[in-house]
């Protein structure tokens, strides 16, 4: 053959075309690994002796004790579902006026200003943060959860929903306007049947969400099985640890299942 | 030289798709598979490189059965098979030239394919290709940039790389306009004629097939009907293949068909000199 | 009357469906009213009906905001910050090979090690990265390097589980291709599935620390380090013009980390 091809090739890079930037980033990302590892002081007489307590813990995963603390873990596990399970009815009960108001082609400037506030305040703050702020106002207990679950419901729903109903199509929502339908007509008929399953949907996704955030705020208070697992890590208990959380992963999964089964089942 | 003995498959379903197909591909030759959608046209194809495991049955390339491989063996025995897919089958997000190295993705160790580290030989010869195909100037393009046509080109660069005894091509102008796939058509068939590859060309367009290939096979339920010269395919040969299938209406073409057609005859004639 | 008699009542289900309709909506108020009176049966009612003038006694002593604080802060903010990119990316590189072994189509054992992917995956989902620390600060001790593993163990559910379903979801056709060539069970990886993931792969990471910020910025409740651990003493002293300073600036850092996070991904997609 009286042509030569070249026998080299290197891929073209595909981000960050100058290679003056590539160097840099690389550098950059380098420089702050080593910065941002250099800040972690880790005691490793201390993480000798957890090993110890870490293999204590892992065996009490594999051999949980479910029964010594019996009682205080169904306590907790009521709290907790009870808990979710209302908070998340106010919460869907709550966020459906939220989310009406917090979609723009529906309602006028204002009350979507106030609608939109409300979320973004709700979405901005952990729950554990507003758990904090409501044990301090309404005392500890499972009380001060259920606010806190009802209102991170708000937020995370009421945004859902608005976003969905500000996308339905036009046209149906033109087709019922032009009957000369009142407002609540107008939402009843061209606005709920389109939103309705994923609103279901969403709800008992969110049923879950709040089971497991349960878990958490008891941390700081607001009851649960949260405050259980608390306890009994500060009493090194880790075969009631243990316990605990299987407990929580396995009604995790079943709450998993069982919500995607009832999706299917109501549509 | 491949040869197909009695090569079965039935599905999980218990749907056979393909009953005791004997069949024999000598050296250089180009020969049609065609056939409705559901002959198994598909499914013979995939059954020669194992990308779908026969049920039972011989497939013997030279002088190795690849029916009967272990998983290590089909490896290094596929590098022997090139295919080239319907749709393309690109990587899409990866470069012209990494496509088409892919082809030597068998005879690399894993370090080397990761590095993107090929060897000088395979580097020149994948370039080499390129400049066959005539997509030179695209080695640096990536894969979805391309056309459908130039994507068909890269696929059949890919193939080539692997340095085949055996061509296998499915489909290749499924979905590319009349024009282009006459292109690729006459690309395929021309390499081949050049390197005195066997190939085999699953197709569902006819008069394609009529005017490209040399031996035309015809598939229906997974047997095999028709063997014989493009010029054997009469109207009681096609309504075997297909059935009551008003096959006529898929010989009408447009006038470039015809002149296209004409060319591509005059090309034919030119090679067998 | 007209000629022809249609009937007068229209329903749009029909009266069966209309009755375990009506049945399961009673039987979902009959549960929350029950919930209900199991939750609240150990309510304090003083503690809620006073809980207004708490609110407003905690809101006057947020005012006015104590500014002073905020250079004592940036250090725990820049711990916060730490635990969250290096939890990711510890989490990333535990998720990356789980998610092949949880996907169905490039799981090397369907009968043994998807199962074991998929129940890693559970069980780091539904744990939350806070309990996660609780664990981790009981049993190597309170710190930075606590929060980092907390936040790794919690991500590597998240991005294991869009991982996989990345990895489920990709063009079979391209993967055949590269078997065809005889390609090795690594190469097709790395040539057939590898490239067509990449771009979740960035987007799922990147949104996993948006997310991972924000849950950084409390691990400090429980001693897992970073600016969470100020907010726990300015609690526990009722300091509320510092908590509220704190608050604000965990506002203000989510709000840039999710700037970036969509910018990021802009980026890459």
């Amino acid at each position: 053959m009286s042509e030569t091809y070249p026998t080299t090739w290197r891929r073209p890079p595909q981000i960050i075309r100058s290679a003056r930037w590539r160097y840099a980033v690389q550098l950059g990302i380098a420089i702050y690994l080593a910065l941002a590892l250099g800040t972690i002081e880790v005691d490793w007489g201390r993480v000798a002796d957890g090993l110890a307590r870490g293999q204590r813990f892992a065996a009490g995963f594999l051999q949980p004790d479910f029964v010594s603390r019996w009682a205080d873990i169904s306590r907790g596990l009521i709290e907790s579902l009870t808990m979710t399970l209302t908070s998340t009815v106010v919460g869907v009960l709550i966020s459906i006026p939220v989310g009406i108001g917090a979609a723009a082609n529906l309602v006028p400037a204002p009350v979507y200003f106030v609608c939109r506030g409300i979320i973004a305040v709700s979405r901005a703050l952990q729950e554990v943060i507003i758990a904090i702020f409501l044990v301090a106002m309404f005392g500890f207990g499972p009380f001060a959860g259920f606010l806190t679950l009802s209102f991170a419901t708000i937020g995370f729903l009421a945004k859902l929903l608005a976003d969905d109903i500000e996308e339905i199509e036009p046209g149906q929502v033109e087709a019922v306007r032009a009957t000369g339908a009142s407002w609540t007509q107008l939402v009843n008929y061209a606005v709920q049947p389109q939103v309705m399953p994923r609103l279901i949907g969403l709800s008992l996704y969110r049923l879950d969400i709040n089971f497991r955030e349960s878990a958490v705020i008891g941390i700081v208070g607001a009851g649960g099985i949260g405050a259980t697992l608390n306890t009994a890590i500060d009493r090194y208990e880790y075969d009631s640890a243990g316990a605990i959380l299987l407990l929580i992963i396995g009604i995790v999964m079943i709450a998993e299942y069982g919500s995607s089964y009832l999706r299917k089942f109501l549509q | 030289m491949l040869h197909l003995d009695g090569l079965s498959k039935t599905y999980a379903t218990g749907e056979a798709a393909l009953s005791d197909v004997t069949l024999t591909v000598p050296q250089g030759q180009i020969m049609g598979l065609i056939g409705p959608s559901g002959a198994g046209k598909s499914t013979l194809i995939r059954c020669i490189n194992r990308l779908v495991e026969p049920s039972s049955g011989k497939v013997i390339l030279g002088d190795v059965d690849l029916a009967r491989l272990g998983k290590a063996e089909l490896r290094r025995q596929r590098r022997r098979i090139g295919m080239i897919f319907q749709e393309y089958a690109l990587v899409e997000r990866l470069t012209v030239m990494e496509n088409v190295l892919s082809g030597r993705l068998g005879y690399v160790p894993f370090w080397r394919s990761l590095l993107r580290k090929y060897p000088a030989r395979d580097i020149q010869t994948a370039y080499r290709l390129l400049d066959r195909v005539g997509l030179m100037n695209r080695a640096d393009s990536r894969a979805d940039a391309l056309s459908g046509g130039q994507r068909q080109r890269v696929g059949i660069a890919r193939a080539l790389a692997q340095e085949p005894e055996l061509l296998l091509v499915d489909e290749p102008t499924a979905s590319l306009d009349p024009k282009t796939s006459r292109q690729i058509m006459r690309l395929i068939t021309e390499i081949c004629a050049e390197r005195g590859l066997p190939v085999i060309v699953n197709i569902h367009d006819v008069p394609l097939a009529q005017q490209f290939m040399q031996r035309i096979v015809g598939l229906r339920a997974g047997r095999i009907v028709f063997d014989g010269a493009p010029a054997d395919l009469t109207e009681a040969a096609l309504t075997e293949i297909y059935g009551a299938e008003d096959w006529n209406a898929m010989r009408q073409g447009d006038s470039e068909q015809a002149e296209a057609e004409a060319d591509a005859a005059r090309r034919l004639e030119a090679l067998a000199k | 009357m007209t000629a022809h008699d249609y009937p007068e009542v229209w329903q749009r289900r029909t009266p069966r469906a209309r009755l375990v309709q009506w049945m399961g909506w009673l039987c979902l108020v009959a549960l929350f009213v029950w919930c209900w009176q199991v939750m609240t049966a150990n309510t304090i009612w003083a503690f809620v009906t006073d809980a207004p003038r708490q609110a407003a006694d905690i809101g006057s002593r947020m005012w006015p905001l104590e500014w002073g604080y905020v250079p004592e802060l940036l250090l725990p903010l820049w711990d916060t910050i730490n635990i969250a990119t290096l939890g990711t990316i510890g989490g990333v590189a535990m998720a990356f090979p789980i998610a092949f072994l949880a996907a169905r189509n490039t799981t090397p054992s369907a009968m043994i090690l998807r199962p074991i992917a998929l129940f890693i995956i559970v069980a780091s989902r539904s744990i939350n990265s806070l309990i996660w620390a609780l664990l981790l600060v009981a049993i190597i001790g309170p710190g930075l390097l606590a929060g980092i593993v907390a936040i790794a163990l919690r991500s590597i559910g998240f991005v294991g589980k869009l991982l996989y379903e990345a990895i489920e979801e990709t063009d079979a056709r391209q993967v055949e291709a590269v078997e065809a060539t005889g390609a090795s069970g690594l190469q097709v990886l790395s040539y057939g599935i590898i490239p067509q993931i990449m771009p979740a792969f960035w987007g799922i990471s990147v949104f996993r620390w948006d997310i991972n910020i924000r849950e950084s910025t409390i691990l400090g409740l429980v001693g897992a380090g970073g600016i969470g651990l100020k907010l726990n003493a300015s609690i526990n002293t009722l300091s509320w013009d510092e908590v509220a300073v704190i608050l604000l600036l965990i506002l203000g850092t989510v709000v840039v980390s999710e700037w970036v996070s969509a910018k990021l991904r802009r980026a890459i997609i």
